[in-house]
């Protein structure tokens, strides 16, 4: 391999935007995270993909249902904080009925947050998906783009939501 | 008019025009069950306030078939911001109708701000939906459903007697994408 393509292996966006085109994702809705711009970009322009930026989170899971049901491979890209917003939704509509879900999220409040107010939702992001038994996958950039392929299989199969948690370090490309 | 006689007229609407029906949670499912089932109607157990856009969702992977969504007050509240997302993508299959009673009518009719006088259309056009019309009467209520956009319909606050749905959410989703690919190979 070829040291720019290390180089492009390693820019982290293009490692998730690879995962999600692998996955056939073609459908994503999202909120934005400084952490997801270079991403938000790379998808908006894909012409494969409808992308529906939402005013809210939870708004974003509602989408993707009604897209799944359509016939789409949905992702929600969002921050942590927005899972928050997501919760309700994620337990009476994907999960009651079944319905599969990828969400990439930016995992703030995490080692080397600057930001104070992300740290209490940084560290509830991990417990608030294992108490809704929701799998997530933190993978580092090497990784990301078969952990994002994997995950949307995985939510395919199982017809259920499954994030991919992406922390401060990995857009460090760490 | 009663909301029971609205979701009648919808129910006919949705069957003459092949029409994908979401019907929001609590008694709207319960009285669309009641008054029409039909595989095509999706019915929402839970997730109050995502109706308009899992109807959204539906129409931008659908769009050569027609999506209409039944709604409330109190629902559309919760989810203001959908407005703006509809207005955004304006998809030409998609017709949001508010059934506005100005109260949580599965709750106990506690009233909603459109008791107060918040206008569901008059936030809808600001938010930037294009066709918005404002339904007071039964009879002005057909035309109206073969529209686009957003309707609001005035009704009077009350649940009819019927009973809860007794199909599981597996059985409803199913059947619902059967009736999506069936219409999509035929």
């Amino acid at each position: 391999m070829t040291g720019q393509n290390d180089s492009i292996k390693m820019n982290p966006s293009l490692a998730v935007f690879r995962g999600l085109k692998r996955a056939e994702i073609d459908f994503a809705t999202s909120v934005p995270c400084v952490n997801l711009q270079e991403l938000l970009d790379l998808v908006g322009k894909d012409p494969e993909i409808i992308h529906v930026p939402v005013t809210r989170e939870e708004e974003g899971v509602g989408l993707c249902a009604g897209a799944w049901m359509a016939g789409q491979r949905p992702a929600l890209l969002m921050q942590n904080s927005g899972l928050g917003n997501c919760i309700n939704a994620l337990a009476s509509l994907d999960i009651l009925y079944g319905i599969p879900l990828l969400m990439v999220i930016s995992h703030r409040g995490g080692l080397g947050e600057p930001m104070v107010g992300q740290v209490p939702m940084g560290r509830l992001t991990a417990p608030l998906l294992d108490a809704m038994e929701i799998t997530h996958f933190s993978p580092d950039c090497t990784e990301a783009e078969d952990a994002v392929n994997t995950a949307w299989s995985l939510a395919a199969a199982s017809r259920r939501p499954v994030a991919v948690l992406l922390g401060l370090d990995f857009w460090r490309g760490t | 008019m009663k909301r029971m006689e609205a979701i009648k007229l919808a129910a006919e609407a949705a069957q003459a025009q092949d029409a994908l029906l979401i019907s929001n949670i609590g008694y709207p499912s319960r009285e669309l069950y009641a008054a029409k089932d039909r595989s095509m109607n999706f019915y929402m157990l839970g997730s109050m306030g995502l109706a308009s856009s899992i109807g959204l969702g539906l129409a931008l992977g659908l769009p050569a078939r027609r999506v209409i969504v039944l709604d409330g007050d109190g629902s559309v509240l919760m989810n203001l911001g959908t407005l703006a997302t509809i207005a955004h993508y304006a998809p030409e299959n998609y017709l949001l109708v508010i059934l506005d009673n100005c109260c949580y009518g599965s709750t106990g009719s506690q009233p909603t701000c459109t008791h107060l006088g918040t206008d569901l259309s008059v936030l809808a056009l600001a938010a930037g939906v294009k066709f918005v019309r404002k339904v007071n009467n039964l009879d002005d209520l057909p035309p109206a459903l073969v529209g686009r956009g957003v309707v609001v319909v005035k009704v009077e606050p009350g649940n009819a007697s019927v009973p809860v749905i007794d199909l599981s959410p597996d059985e409803i989703i199913e059947r619902f994408m059967r009736s999506i690919r069936l219409a999509e190979t035929s």
